[in-house]
């Protein structure tokens, strides 16, 4: 590919060489621990769902049973196996009788592995036939019906009753929107468990439960019919269920889904070795479901300065491309997080802007990049806001984005309105429409401002990309390499639900569906 | 949707400002003209424009001309409209609590403090409860700042700590207590259903509980926090937005500097 930039390929190819490294030294680690929430994703595939009386979530029941007895290292399928053949019962029904104080795991005659390994089989296969079928049903839809046209459209419904989000997300669709995400409810993250059933009450948002969910795609299916375009659903798999929520995303036909570790150990202080090993198992699910991952790169440029910090969002972005190939993502799947997010202030900031997000685009070609709108310096001033978020849709379109989230005007005063959205989205097309071409039409100036910002960004990037590898990812964190935030790898929260994998552990889960085993 | 455009409509009022009958002004003192936009649960039709007409009178519009409407789908109107107030503000009568230090820059207050204090002051700050946002305490405490105003790491005369967001306040202050600290800055930007209040009350109350309320400096902001509010809920001094950390800086400072009258005038 000609570079628009003057782009050294051969540095962007040794950059990814190092970023190789760095996402291998962490997969030597992740592949040796499991975590409570791996497991819990492992019950969900076995067939387990539903709450107890007290409305802990079953696959809760099973893994905390295990933690409590110092045997979830062995992991939950073994003990579910083993509990299979010598009661005859399925997964489910064996969580019913521990929630019920009926049975005790542990106190069972043990099986040989290989005989677990086959009791659970047909459980595991029917988990992955649900998958591959939602899978078939985007894949139709889109065959069908037809899409939206790149970038698309994505909004953010945040109502926090997932009825009313149903309304706001059906009108968006109407308005043009392609993505709808449901924001979760604030602090969501950081539960150690999923919520269950329908939820009409949460803070800034929408609890991410199953029947939500549910609830939702079938909205977006209605709508989608109506207005002969696949609409897609987002959700977030980022927390401490960062697994589990990809699978209950996998079950129900969810499109697009945040996940990033990096995101969680920064911003939400989530224990870097939990997360890390959680990601892997979400992502290889976000892979084999057809998912686009959204990464959380954006957020960076709203701690530290977009200006300054550009070179940390690269280095992210090719570290987060070799941690979701190693989990089979394809590039086409990968949609890596970026912002606009510059000080309007700044002097020539839309050529800086423009220039780091073309080179975001020729980096990585086949990735439908995820460009986040102006959020640090909208200021309350909608009229303002409403000409910020027209130059970010101008630069959408010029480079090509993937996904652009489009910005509201009432950015930092509430949750969108209805109106806000419509607003948003009028701008959005507008421009889309009228500078449809720009980018093949307009080329920059050699060795000017724009071909000069994105080399020494990425110069700059492969500099910190070489600290990093000597370093190694964990403590290059504890540094506080990225967005100036430091993070202790034995701090956070979470650590105390990651083990060693035991001698009977068995996830078998990894290799069918990095493998894409046809069923 | 231009009729007005060149209104020759008589304008009959008093076009002297009185600040005892404060009005909007549009182009022309005491026009009383606001512009407006908001949705209406109905379809698009001539019912729903009477409908918005009739709901900016009862607002106390006079003349309400909707300029622009859209059906944002079915079922949900959207309507752009202006008017003239009617009604009107008595401007002198007004009394709103507010900070009342001086405002200086940081070299201003990183001298005082060493005149007048002679010694660091320690500030500890979270974004505290569920809310994850930390733009609020960032902009305030981070060395960059915001808007070219440094946060209170680059300050000679501070130590600060910004804790970062979801800090339970049982935690905030079992640090405050450990690191000995002078000020608390407590973070709340986004909230809904009145959270941040449930939350700022709470921590007053842990404080007093432990006998820690008067030995601190204790401070709140974030876009829904006003000083009367502030104040009302327990806390010394609140901030709102467009207040940078000089401001809270020099609030520190001269306050500091206050109580350490008054202790040695006891």
């Amino acid at each position: 590919m000609e570079s628009k930039l003057g782009l050294d390929f051969d540095k962007v190819a040794s950059a990814r060489a190092i970023s190789a490294k760095i996402a291998k030294d962490v997969q030597t680690f992740v592949e040796g621990y499991t975590t409570i929430a791996v497991e819990r994703t492992l019950c969900r595939l076995s067939g387990i769902d539903g709450v107890d009386k007290n409305d802990v979530p079953l696959p809760n029941v099973v893994t905390d049973f295990l933690k409590e007895h110092g045997v979830l290292d062995q992991g939950a399928l073994y003990y579910l196996g083993n509990a299979m053949i010598v009661t005859g019962k399925s997964p489910l029904e064996i969580a019913e009788q521990l929630a019920k104080g009926e049975i005790d795991l542990t106190r069972l005659a043990f099986h040989p592995d290989e005989e677990i390994h086959s009791v659970v089989q047909p459980y595991l296969v029917n988990a992955i036939q649900k998958i591959q079928a939602n899978r078939k049903r985007r894949e139709h839809y889109i065959s069908t019906m037809g899409e939206g046209s790149k970038p698309y459209i994505y909004v953010i419904v945040a109502t926090g009753n997932i009825y009313e989000d149903v309304v706001q997300a059906q009108a968006a669709a109407r308005q043009g929107a392609d993505i709808i995400a449901v924001i979760r409810t604030t602090g969501q993250s950081l539960l150690d468990y999923v919520p269950y059933g329908a939820t009409t009450e949460g803070f800034g948002g929408t609890y991410a439960t199953q029947e939500n969910f549910r609830i939702m795609r079938t909205a977006l299916n209605e709508v989608g019919e109506e207005v002969g375009r696949y609409i897609r659903l987002c959700n977030y798999c980022s927390g401490l269920c960062m697994p589990e929520i990809a699978v209950m995303g996998a079950l129900e036909g969810l499109d697009v889904m945040l996940n990033d570790a990096l995101y969680g150990i920064l911003f939400r202080d989530i224990n870097m070795q939990r997360t890390l090993v959680d990601q892997y198992f979400s992502r290889v699910i976000n892979g084999f479901a057809g998912v686009i991952i959204n990464t959380g790169e954006d957020n960076y440029l709203t701690t530290a300065d977009a200006f300054e910090e550009a070179h940390t969002v690269l280095a992210s972005q090719l570290i987060n491309e070799q941690l979701a190939l190693i989990a089979g993502i394809p590039e086409e799947q990968m949609g890596l997080g970026h912002a606009f997010e510059m000080d309007p202030s700044l002097k020539n900031g839309f050529l800086l802007e423009l220039s780091q997000a073309q080179m975001a685009r020729e980096i990585f070609p086949n990735a439908p990049l995820k460009y986040m709108p102006p959020t640090k310096f909208m200021t309350g001033n909608i009229f303002k806001g409403q000409i910020q978020n027209a130059l970010f849709n101008e630069i959408a379109i010029w480079t090509g984005q993937g996904i652009q989230l489009l910005g509201m005007i009432t950015e930092a005063v509430h949750t969108p309105f209805m109106a806000d959205r419509y607003l948003a989205i009028e701008n959005a097309k507008y421009i889309f429409n009228n500078m449809q071409d720009i980018g093949n039409e307009v080329e920059f100036k050699k060795d000017g401002l724009i071909q000069k910002r994105a080399q020494q960004v990425l110069d700059y990037a492969m500099i910190l990309l070489g600290d990093i590898e000597t370093e190694g990812l964990f403590n290059a964190l504890e540094k506080g390499i990225f967005a100036n935030v430091k993070r202790s790898k034995t701090g956070g929260k979470g650590l105390s639900g990651v083990m060693k994998k035991g001698t009977h552990y068995f996830n078998p889960f990894i290799s069918m569906m990095i493998n894409k085993n046809e069923l | 949707m231009s009729s007005g455009l060149y209104s020759t409509e008589k304008q009959d009022f008093d076009k002297n400002l009185d600040l005892k009958k404060v009005k909007p002004y549009g182009d022309t003192m005491n026009d009383g003209k606001v512009q407006i936009s908001f949705t209406l649960p109905v379809s698009c039709n001539d019912e729903a424009i009477e409908a918005a007409k009739i709901l900016m009178r009862k607002m106390g519009l006079d003349n309400p001309q909707i300029v622009y409407y859209y059906q944002l789908t079915d079922g949900f109107t959207f309507f752009n409209g202006y008017g003239s107030c009617r009604h009107e503000v008595d401007f002198t009568g007004i009394h709103v609590p507010k900070v009342e230090s001086a405002v200086w820059d940081m070299h201003e207050v990183d001298d005082f403090i060493k005149t007048h204090i002679g010694r660091k002051l320690r500030v500890i700050g979270a974004s505290t409860g569920t809310d994850a946002h930390t733009v609020g305490i960032d902009a305030i405490m981070n060395m960059k700042g915001y808007a070219g105003h440094y946060g209170l790491e680059r300050y000679e005369m501070f130590e600060a700590m910004n804790m970062g967001s979801q800090v339970l306040n049982e935690d905030f202050i079992a640090k405050a207590i450990e690191w000995n600290a002078d000020a608390l800055l407590v973070s709340q930007t986004v909230t809904q259903k009145d959270v941040h209040i449930q939350n700022l009350t709470e921590l007053v109350e842990m404080l007093e509980a432990e006998g820690l309320r008067q030995k601190v400096l204790l401070i709140c902001g974030g876009p829904r926090i006003s000083h009367e509010l502030a104040k009302e809920l327990g806390y010394d001094a609140g901030f709102t937005m467009n207040s940078y950390a000089n401001h809270v800086a020099s609030y520190i400072a001269q306050e500091m500097h206050n109580k350490m009258n008054d202790y040695s005038g006891m």
